[in-house]
């Protein structure tokens, strides 16, 4: 058959290649894109219809609600004269109280004070977000609490001095018996700072400033309110609660029956009951069982609440950790003549808690929104500042909405910061071992 | 045989003289130094802690007394699933209030499960518009308190919504929906109660059986498939008879059941039943929440199932619909259904926050009202701690026993 082919006489030979055509208008750019995601067959085109709908509807709503909105108005009555019966938000109640609704009724001329330890939070977390910062950042993370403390209480320096000498004595206990036991030296460095802070901190500050006073003017609790308070419970509930964490992690994971049934009582019942019951025990509660007299700061009780909430689920999310692990580890740290303090230490430790960092996140996530519900035992948080003085005062009586959306915008904005810092620092973490 | 030589017999290792450093020392021992010194720590501490307590609520002229249950609570309850007057015992306000809290929780919990699998699967789709608006949704739930939620929705319910008063007059200002039986007020949602007349057990019973005979086709048909192979439909006789018989019998007994429609009278709705703001706030709130949360587990869950197993049964000759309920559902179950537990959990724990826009729940009775009168806060909170306790495991608990059914079943 091909030789009659080549045989007879070709009446035409294409000599060079045809152009390749361009494709069809409807395979490419945005009649594709239309035709490839939004209108590929008959049921997603009559959803991306009614999407389309629903977007109309959401923005006719909100639209003119948010850019025709008065800023600048002394009440409510002011901002309904100045829309004249248009659609409008009344947002003039967040540029005239946001002071109260980031410090509460902290005073005025000491907002520099909650400013700068706000800034001082950032510099102080920032080496532990990130970790190719120079490590040296680190001796201010260590510092910060104290500095804190002194800038948002006020009160005299030294406090802030001695409480940080006791941490440093108990340091010095630590190293000094670490080689005998690790454990036993983690106690009796607790101990010892315990006993400074009882015993010799009020003693010495007050001694020390009675000569040099190093004085800022102190602010009761009372006096500390709006995000603020979110702020200061948040973090301090998260850092503290790491460390308890942990610790109930290995206790729940270790073989000691008695430090075992301690550890899963205490978890199991601290994730049974809802965070509010525990915030009634800080408010009604808790003062009963301290001894005859002492009288304890309500944020105080309250972070120590919040944190043991917090210790609880994040010792679940170690303890899944730690689970997660390869039976090999345990085995090969054992092999190697580790003990048990030094296997947790070097071995199991560090990729247990690799690995329940997302967990760990989605807890700090969690216990920072959860902060919200000390506005039920009426402390004056941002939600309770909304729903209190600010909209039970004559002025601004009634503008539920725009206070709403700000204080849900104040927490959108950091929580969704911390999702996606952690998705970052998953990629950065997933070293393929997993 | 013995010779001189010969060690002398010993059975285990060479005994040693016990000494006290070997409670430190010897990690035979260590173990029981370390909890037997945790022990009397922990007693110690709770023993500190409840002399502290005896000497307080002594110096305060208080004591511990539970008489105050049996006391009359006088104060009123609007949302109730049993009778109670407010001439009725503190214990039974509380016990409405547990009421209150399961109801919130279980209507809480389906309404969520169904966002959530909507939004969860929807977020999947190939749709771009209708992923970025899943997307949206669950980004925006997730990371704003539920406080806020709930304080927001709950405004909606008594801000936004017309007064009773509204739908009164020749034009009124608001209209009831779905055909005039459901009227949205400011005070609560006006929906159509049913009525039972004589007879309606029949038909309540006839479509309980009829359930009962859905599930025993399915499994016979199952049964069937794998026994003989042979396929018989499901799909439409369930649908037919979850309908006919209850129809049926309805018409057969003379339709037993009828509809109490609200309707304006004075300035309120009378008749239908009226389900409170507060429930209703708090209902949508908590689902539209925990919905969010459960999305992100029923999207994990799907993902979770390889690509290779749809793959499979194609191959193997499944029908799309098959390879979803026979392939991809129960391997992507056995991922969702841990998360969706603590989902539902959780969702039990935050109706707690009730107390913050009024809803009667455990924590608004128990730990609010009858706190503030009695002044009983120490065994308020303790029997509120314990009556969630028990909500919580128990729910785990069932939970456990539907997750070891599903679970895979390992060599």
């Amino acid at each position: 058959m091909s030789d009659t082919q080549t045989n007879s006489s070709v009446a035409f030979v294409q000599t060079e290649q045809i152009p390749p055509s361009p494709p069809p208008a409807s395979e490419v750019g945005i009649v594709n894109w239309l035709r490839s995601k939004l209108f590929y067959s008959i049921p997603s085109s009559v959803m991306t219809l009614l999407a389309i709908a629903f977007i109309y509807w959401l923005c006719s709503i909100i639209l003119p609600w948010v850019f025709n909105g008065v800023w600048d108005a002394t009440s409510i009555r002011d901002c309904r004269d100045q829309l004249q019966g248009a659609t409008g938000g009344c947002f003039a109640v967040i540029s005239e109280r946001w002071p109260q609704l980031i410090f509460g009724n902290y005073p005025a001329d000491e907002y520099w004070r909650a400013v700068l330890a706000l800034i001082g939070l950032f510099v102080a977390l920032a080496p532990v977000l990130f970790f190719n910062l120079p490590r040296q950042l680190l001796w201010f993370t260590g510092l910060f609490p104290f500095i804190a403390y002194w800038l948002i209480w006020g009160g005299s320096l030294w406090v802030s001095i001695f409480a940080l000498v006791g941490v440093v004595v108990g340091f010095f206990v630590f190293r000094a018996l670490s080689e005998r036991s690790f454990f036993g030296a983690i106690v009796a460095g607790i101990f010892a700072t315990l006993l400074f802070w009882i015993f010799l901190t009020p003693a010495l500050s007050g001694a020390l400033s009675g000569i040099i006073p190093l004085m800022l003017v102190p602010v009761e609790s009372r006096f500390i309110g709006g995000f603020m308070i979110n702020f200061i419970l948040g973090t301090s509930g998260i850092a503290l609660s790491l460390p308890l964490g942990i610790a109930l992690a290995l206790g729940r994971q270790s073989n000691l029956p008695i430090i075992k049934g301690i550890c899963v009582v205490f978890i199991e019942f601290i994730r049974g009951v809802p965070l509010i019951t525990l915030l009634f025990v800080a408010s009604v509660m808790l003062a009963y069982f301290l001894p005859p007299g002492t009288t304890f700061d309500l944020v105080l009780r309250v972070i120590i609440m919040v944190t043991l909430f917090a210790a609880a689920y994040i010792a679940e999310a170690i303890r899944g950790g730690l689970a997660a692990l390869s039976r090999g580890q345990y085995e090969a740290a054992d092999s190697l003549g580790l003990d048990y303090w030094q296997a947790m230490r070097l071995i199991i430790l560090p990729q247990a808690l690799k690995i329940s960092i997302p967990s760990i996140v989605n807890i700090a996530i969690g216990l920072f929104k959860d902060t919200t519900l000390v506005s039920i035992i009426s402390m004056f948080d941002v939600l309770g500042m909304i729903q209190g003085p600010i909209l039970s005062s004559t002025e601004w009586f009634g503008v539920y909405w725009e206070l709403l959306a700000f204080a849900g915008l104040l927490f959108f904005v950091f929580c969704y910061g911390i999702s996606q810092y952690s998705q970052w620092l998953e990629r950065q973490l997933n070293t393929g071992h997993r | 045989m013995t010779t001189f030589s010969d060690p002398p017999p010993t059975s285990g290792p060479p005994t040693q003289a016990f000494s006290l450093g070997m409670l430190i020392n010897d990690t035979r021992y260590r173990g029981y130094t370390f909890q037997f010194i945790a022990l009397c720590a922990l007693i110690f501490f709770f023993g500190w802690m409840i002399w502290n307590a005896i000497q307080n609520l002594a110096a305060l002229g208080q004591d511990i007394d539970f008489s105050f249950l049996g006391q009359p609570a006088s104060y009123e309850i609007d949302q109730k699933l049993i009778p109670y007057t407010s001439t009725d015992s503190h214990m039974r306000a509380a016990f409405v209030g547990l009421l209150n809290t399961l109801l919130v929780a279980f209507l809480g919990c389906i309404t969520a499960t169904i966002f959530g699998v909507i939004a969860g699967v929807l977020r999947l789709s190939n749709n771009w518009l209708i992923a970025k608006i899943m997307s949206l949704y669950v980004e925006i739930f997730r990371n704003i308190p539920v406080l806020i939620w709930i304080v927001i929705v709950s405004s909606v319910m008594s801000q936004a919504l017309p007064s009773p008063r509204a739908f009164r007059g020749e034009t009124p200002e608001a209209t009831m929906a779905f055909w005039d039986s459901v009227a949205f007020t400011n005070r609560g949602v006006y929906v159509p109660a049913p009525v039972w007349n004589n007879g309606s057990w029949v038909v309540v019973a006839v479509f309980l059986l009829s359930i009962v005979a859905i599930f025993a086709l399915r499994s016979y048909s199952k049964k069937l498939l794998f026994e003989t192979g042979r396929l018989i439909p499901t799909g439409w006789p369930s649908v037919a008879l979850f309908f006919i018989p209850s129809i049926l019998a309805f018409y057969i007994m003379g339709k037993p059941i009828g509809l109490d429609y609200p309707s304006l009278g004075g300035f309120n709705f009378i008749g239908g039943m009226n389900l409170r703001g507060t429930l209703i706030a708090l209902w949508f709130a908590l689902a539209l929440y925990t919905g969010a949360f459960i999305a992100e587990n029923v999207r994990a869950g799907i993902l979770a199932v390889s690509k290779g197993q749809t793959e499979a049964a194609a191959a193997l000759g499944l029908r799309p619909n098959r390879i979803m309920s026979l392939i991809i559902l129960p391997q992507a179950l056995r991922v969702i259904i841990p998360p969706l537990i603590s989902q539902y959990l959780n969702l039990t724990k935050n109706s707690s926050l009730a107390a913050a826009i009024g809803y009667m729940d455990l924590t608004g009775t128990l730990g609010g009202v009858t706190l503030n009168q009695t002044g009983r806060s120490f065994e308020c909170v303790l029997l509120l701690m314990l009556f969630y306790l028990i909500i919580s495991l128990s729910i785990s608990a069932l939970m456990n026993i539907y997750n070891n059914a599903v679970k895979l079943k390992e060599r």
